[in-house]
């Protein structure tokens, strides 16, 4: 049975394709029209999951959508109603967008697969509509290495639901509980990051890279006025405080009167008190998802725990919630997010609308480590380049990793391009940019003339799984950048008394571990393992690179600059590595070295992107 | 005529016949508005519907 996933129209669009229960291809749109977060069909993505299985489109069974949109609606009506006539403004603004669009969305996404993927196909006998939190859930269970387990999901808001839990077992997947729009943590954590003068949607990492540097001050004033947390980890939000129901903004006027203060604008000077709001609404998010986990582990007696939904991306509150052991293991989906509802969709077709059992994979999950996107052969990878005007060396492999091993150890900025891409909002050794995390000016050097990105923003470290617990405070798996654990003691720089009495950003200078580049100011990092068998040429250099120094462990950032989606295809690859100061390029087993290119090829990457 | 027979089963399956007066206002409405506007783009912060 082939099944085509789908999520679109309205944060990050994305197609998967499930075959036989199998995942086997999954990308993001953003990643082949190159503008982040695209919600628009992904007529591309679709395309190339078919091509890459050998798919043609009559064999697809079904076409499974991830949320439904009269349930939205239903919502939309409802919510206008219970605040009218507040919601005038907004009303207006939404209302031609439905009754244009989205109230027709069969109809829009039948013709945008006539279009994109070709007609003479019954596409309206083949769709399905799965709910928004149910896609999560089955995104989080299915995949699992888990026969039976608890599914908590986290969000915005899908079409009502913001928090659901469900139960697994086998191929059944129940929603049993759910917490109903407008009480929301994701939307509650989102109003932070409006007020802190960050995007919405894309911003709330910068808000949780933020946080340690702050003091939790305003927890307080949280918990009295905007949320009341049961003891149970349900929630209650004082909806005085926000505009998200009835305007066009996140949080109002009594907002800024209860913090003091309005919204910091965009871009501009960080101060100690957005690190203090950062760092007080990432301590509620996290208390609320502790008590959930807890709950859900007194009441249904799992052992194990499956978590998906954006709020799921939380990896600071992910590494609490395992640290706890209220359950014994946690499987976090890589695409937490609203791309991920692609692969849930279609899962759930399977397994719930066609009834088919499902087999728990042998050892590890079944989303083969996040490498679900394009890869491009060698000699496709040449022709690329060479079109492209880049001057290259075909090195074997032993002489590719020994190449890349050096250059790290040399300090140098390597953008890595091997393999499929990975599916999800990281970057896991298939398009990424590696460093030497010995190195104290790496973080600076990277955020400030590799990314262009704010300076305060932590990098990720890769380390082998077999070395983990000896650097980390961490002896699980963590393949996909989900969980945060501390340093070791043993690896830490303990602080003189003048660095002590450093607050804020100025903390960031000082080296706090032998891998400075990847510890946070609260000494946590935010851990990749890699693995031989998902990743065998990623597992060979950094085992290089040990050799070679002693370190098994690599900054690994999102080969992208600020704003732009991570790159896809040898050409991006290339263009973001001319436009950056990445000092090394390897694609597939060619080398480039910035020295040997055309200067007239140089561009400055800095402002070709609208920041996020 | 597909739309309408999904709306109905919809509202039927919801049991929430007593929106479709506040959905027929609303197309009206909607309706005007949108020859008054003629377009459809929200300057939502979070794209909430």
């Amino acid at each position: 049975m082939k099944i085509l996933g789908i999520s679109a129209l309205y944060h990050d669009a994305a197609a998967a394709l499930v075959v036989d229960g199998q995942i086997v291809a999954a990308a993001q749109e953003e990643r082949f029209t190159r503008k982040k977060h695209d919600a628009s069909f992904p007529a591309n993505a679709i395309r190339f999951c078919l091509e890459y299985a050998g798919v043609s489109r009559d064999e697809l069974d079904h076409v499974a959508f991830y949320d439904k949109p009269f349930l939205k609606f239903e919502r939309l009506l409802e919510t206008y109603l219970a605040f009218a006539p507040r919601g005038f403004t907004s009303f207006r603004q939404a209302l031609p967008l439905w009754l244009k669009e989205k109230l027709f969305q069969k109809s829009l996404i039948v013709k945008e697969l006539e279009t994109g993927v070709g007609d003479a196909v019954d596409w309206r006998g083949k769709l399905l509509f799965s709910e928004h939190h149910l896609s999560h859930a089955a995104s989080a269970f299915y995949p699992s290495p888990f026969e039976r387990a608890a599914v908590l999901t986290m969000d915005g808001v899908g079409e009502w639901t913001t928090t659901s839990l469900a139960a697994g077992n086998g191929q059944n997947l129940e929603v049993v509980r759910e917490i109903h729009f407008p009480h929301s943590l994701g939307l509650l954590y989102s109003a932070f990051t409006y007020y802190t003068g960050f995007k919405v949607n894309s911003g709330e990492y910068k808000v949780m890279g933020l946080a340690p540097y702050g003091e939790p001050k305003y927890a307080s004033l949280i918990r009295e006025h905007l949320i009341d947390i049961k003891d149970d980890g349900s929630f209650r939000l004082n909806l005085d405080y926000f505009d998200y129901c009835t305007g066009l903004t996140m949080t109002n006027g009594r907002f800024d009167e209860l913090f003091g203060a309005p919204r910091r604008s965009p871009e501009s000077v960080l101060t100690q008190r957005e690190m203090d709001l950062a760092a007080s609404i990432q301590a509620v998010t996290e208390e609320v998802m502790l008590k959930l986990a807890r709950s859900v582990a007194r009441e249904t007696g799992e052992k194990n725990l499956c978590l998906a939904g954006g709020v799921a991306l939380n990896c600071v509150a992910n590494g609490k919630i395992l640290r706890d052991r209220a359950f014994e293991n946690v499987w976090l989906q890589p695409a937490a997010g609203d791309a991920g509802g692609a692969v849930g969709a279609a899962l759930a077709a399977y397994h719930l609308h066609g009834r088919r059992p499902r087999v728990v994979p042998a050892h590890g999950d079944a989303m083969k480590g996040g490498y679900l996107g394009p890869e491009y052969a060698q000699h496709d990878v040449e022709s690329r380049l060479k079109a492209a005007g880049a001057v290259f060396e075909v090195l074997d492999d032993d002489a590719l990793i020994d190449a890349c091993a050096s250059a790290l150890k040399d300090g140098k900025a390597i953008g890595w391009h091997q393999g499929r891409m990975e599916f999800g909002p990281r970057a896991l050794g298939g398009r990424s940019i590696l460093g030497d995390p010995r190195s104290p000016a790496m973080q600076r050097t990277l955020n400030l003339k590799v990314k262009y990105r704010e300076s305060f923003r932590p990098f990720a470290p890769s380390v082998l799984r077999e070395d983990v617990s000896e650097w980390f405070d961490l002896d699980e798996d963590s393949p996909y950048m989900l969980l945060v654990a501390d340093v070791q003691d043993r690896h830490r720089i303990p602080m003189n008394e003048e660095q002590q009495r450093l607050f804020g950003i100025d903390k960031l200078n000082v080296p706090r571990s032998k891998i400075p580049a990847v510890t946070h100011v609260d000494y946590s990092a935010r851990i990749q393992t890699v693995h031989e068998h998902t990743n065998p040429r990623y597992y060979r250099l950094i085992k290089r690179f040990k050799a070679l120094t002693g370190c098994p462990v690599v900054v690994n950032t999102s080969f992208n600059v600020r704003g732009e989606p991570i790159v896809c295809t040898p050409e991006d690859s290339f263009r973001c590595f001319m436009g950056s100061d990445i000092d090394v390029l390897a694609v597939g087993n060619c080398f480039l070295s910035k020295e040997a290119q055309n200067p007239a090829l140089l561009t400055r990457y800095e402002e070709v992107f609208e920041l996020d | 005529m597909d739309f309408i027979k999904e709306l109905y089963a919809f509202l039927k399956a919801r049991k929430k016949f007593w929106l479709l007066p506040i959905i027929i206002v609303m197309v009206l409405f909607g309706g005007l508005l949108i020859l008054a506007q003629g377009s459809a783009i929200a300057p939502f912060i979070y794209t909430l519907f």
